[in-house]
């Protein structure tokens, strides 16, 4: 996984509530077996607009989405987290996130940070008022700005910021607790009540 | 004496490997379900790193999402990408020892609906799936919840998956429900007025008398959706319901080892003045049948309303939002839900795809015809429910009505086999996401009741299930 320190980035404004999974990587490119080249399908159905902002040369470039509350909504599917990390997106910001999407996004390298409804608003407002419209983040001093006198600290969970800084492979953290689990186990697996197959 | 403890105190306690400060609890999973559209990168990621499954013993697979319906396209699946997507699960189920329920086996389902059936799914247990309606499995007092594909890489090399502690949520329905509310009925009337982020970060425990009357088929139902009000995780304290169901199933314990389990079970139940830190409290007698009429499964209304518009008083983005969803779905503001006509019905999904669900709409179809301008179809959520149906003769009144009685599979719920709207479609369907596209682009879905969906299939048009006139054979509901 990339680590996430520092990014100065393209911002590319997404006025909606409730953006669902299903909008971000609709069904039929969750047939795949393969993990990467989900970039072009990243909200397919919408983009068949010419006007949508994925079509407009001005956000051709932007690594940071900004978006309105429960970004993420819907489906497990990691596919949404691929197909925003195969498009270029590193960051997204929004009001709120749905719990499963938050989870992937980490896992994919992608930085997801929460501001308050207002804040969201002016940064929408701006990246659709100024063309080349940048935010500059980093989650090494966990700050937010722009050159447009905005500037904010934003609040990662101390364990996802930590793994995001450095890139880490979550299964490689769980197996520190080796010992742990197979402790664990030995004495879980007697509970046969809470077996699959006890009979 | 202890603190009193919430049922999913209970169950998280009872799975805790490791609890590192300043890092997510390391949680034991006991059942892992596998399908063929979240796992193959997992799998992938596993021959890649070299590492194991470690627990095949406790992991099941079944072809669900993009299997065909029709009998005779089962066997050689046109779809090439869906068809290699079958075979990848094949393959890795083999090389790394996992059960498969495939195509052609009796068991294959949809997996939220194989699992409590063959009593695989138990309570107290910890069960995820890469599919976010894995909450369904709550219904039986599990703590079930949906992850995406590299969670799903995690459970097979460790078995155990890092979890960030969650709030708690009681929602209780007390008395006694109306006459035609059914449990999906319930659980889209507490999506509407919590929204569907209003559970965000909690897992909601359900409770209340109105609750308790529940069959496990309804109890599932509503479990089911508690991801569309974005939580974690539905829970329901297992009782005489729960083990009534479980036992004698194939895998559930017998003997003497039956009655160990349900001692077991019996304690995991909410204690005397255990605190959540969110309650809710719904009298039953508030709730009515149900119809979305949006893109969200929050945006519904009862069947006797009209389609709201913008509420002036709301957020900007909120009104837009609602502007949105009504233009998509191709409705004004002020017209009763019972004039919107519709031509498409699925019967079927994780959601409400059992016998039970079944029963509830052949008694309402029983003796009349679907209307002429609606194409209506019934997908039983697994081979054994089918072949139940078939034994109580409802596939003979759903035939004879006019609906097309299909094979069991995810089909029309997301369309990611050939079962799809076409642009413009209106679908009464009952399944969990009215979401724009979800049942193919420009489809227009309304979520209801197995028994709502019946009677609009008959009237092609929405109807108050209050009013209907039943008057065919019994159906044993
Ligand atoms: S029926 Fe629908 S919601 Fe349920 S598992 Fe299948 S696709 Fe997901």
């Amino acid at each position: 996984m990339q680590p996430f320190r520092k990014l100065q980035a393209t911002v590319m404004p997404l006025d909606r509530v409730n953006v669902d999974t299903d909008q971000i990587i609709p069904k039929q490119f969750l047939k795949r077996i393969e993990r990467t080249g989900y970039g072009d399908f990243l909200f397919f159905d919408w983009r068949q607009d010419p006007g949508f902002e994925i079509n407009q040369p001005r956000y051709r470039n932007a690594q940071i989405l900004v978006a309105a509350k429960n970004f993420g909504c819907g489906s497990s599917r990691e596919h949404a987290a691929w197909a925003l990390d195969n498009y270029g997106f590193r960051c997204v910001i929004s009001s709120s996130f749905a719990d499963i999407f938050h989870s992937n996004a980490g896992k994919n390298g992608i930085l997801l940070i929460t501001l308050s409804e207002d804040q969201v608003n002016t940064l929408l407002q701006r990246a659709k008022q100024h063309e080349g419209y940048k935010l500059t983040v980093s989650l090494e001093e966990n700050t937010l700005s722009d050159d447009h006198g905005f500037s904010t600290t934003f609040k990662v969970d101390s364990f996802r910021r930590y793994c995001l800084l450095e890139g880490l492979d979550d299964i490689g953290l769980t197996l520190r607790y080796k010992d742990d689990l197979d402790k664990f186990e030995k004495q879980h697996d007697r509970d046969f009540w809470l077996t699959p197959k006890s009979a | 004496m202890s603190k009193p403890k919430t049922l999913f105190e209970k169950v998280w306690e009872q799975h805790l490997v490791a609890q590192p400060a300043n890092e997510p609890a390391l949680l034991y999973i006991d059942l892992h379900l596998v399908h063929e559209v979240t796992s193959p990168q997992a799998f992938e990621g596993l021959r890649l790193t070299g590492r194991k499954l470690r627990r095949p013993d406790r992991t099941v697979a079944t072809v669900d999402h993009n299997v065909p319906t029709i009998a005779a396209d089962r066997l050689v699946i046109k779809d090439d990408i869906a068809a290699r997507q079958i075979d990848a699960l094949r393959r890795n189920c083999k090389e790394f020892g996992v059960e498969l329920y495939d195509v052609d086996s009796r068991d294959q389902g949809i997996v939220h609906v194989i699992g409590p059936e063959l009593g695989l799914t138990k309570p107290g247990m910890t069960i995820v799936c890469g599919d976010s309606h894995t909450s369904t499995h709550g219904a039986f007092g599990a703590l079930a919840f949906g992850i995406g594909t590299s969670e799903v890489e995690h459970v097979m090399a460790t078995q155990c998956l890092p979890q960030s502690h969650p709030k708690t949520f009681r929602i209780s329905v007390e008395g006694e429900l109306p006459q035609g509310v059914t449990a999906k009925d319930v659980v889209l009337g507490i999506i509407g007025r919590i929204g569907t982020d209003g559970a965000t970060g909690y897992v909601i425990e359900y409770a209340g008398s109105a609750i308790r009357s529940l069959s496990m088929e309804g109890r599932m139902t509503i479990c089911n959706m508690s991801i569309e009000a974005g939580a974690r995780a539905g829970m329901i304290a297992p009782d005489q319901t729960t083990f009534d169901y479980l036992k004698g199933r194939r895998f559930s314990p017998q003997g003497a080892a039956w009655d160990q389990a349900v001692a077991a079970w019996s304690q995991l139940r909410t204690d005397e003045g255990a605190t959540f830190d969110r309650e809710l409290v719904i009298p039953a007698v508030e709730l009515t049948p149900y119809v979305t009429w949006g893109t969200n499964p929050g945006q519904v209304i009862p069947i006797t309303a009209e389609i709201p518009g913008a509420d002036p008083a709301a957020s900007e983005a909120d009104r837009r939002g609602v502007e949105r969803a009504l233009e998509y779905m191709g409705l004004t503001p002020g017209t009763p839900m019972e004039e919107v006509t519709i031509n498409r019905v699925f019967l079927g999904s994780c959601t409400n795809s059992r016998i039970e669900d079944l029963r509830a709409a052949a008694a309402v179809v029983s003796g009349y015809r679907v209307h002429p301008s609606v194409n209506a179809i019934v997908v039983p959520g697994s081979h054994l429910v089918k072949e139940q149906a078939e034994r109580e003769g409802l596939d003979r009144i759903f035939r004879q009505a006019g609906f097309e009685w299909r094979e069991p599979g995810c089909s029309m719920c997301l369309g990611m086999n050939p079962d799809i709207l076409q642009p413009g479609d209106r679908c009464a369907s009952t399944s969990n996401r009215n979401f724009e596209g979800r049942q193919g682009r420009g489809g227009r879905t309304h979520l209801v009741s197995p028994m709502m969906a019946a009677a609009a299939a008959i009237k092609g048009h929405f109807s108050d299930i209050r009013t209907w006139e039943f008057k065919g054979e019994e159906v044993n509901v």
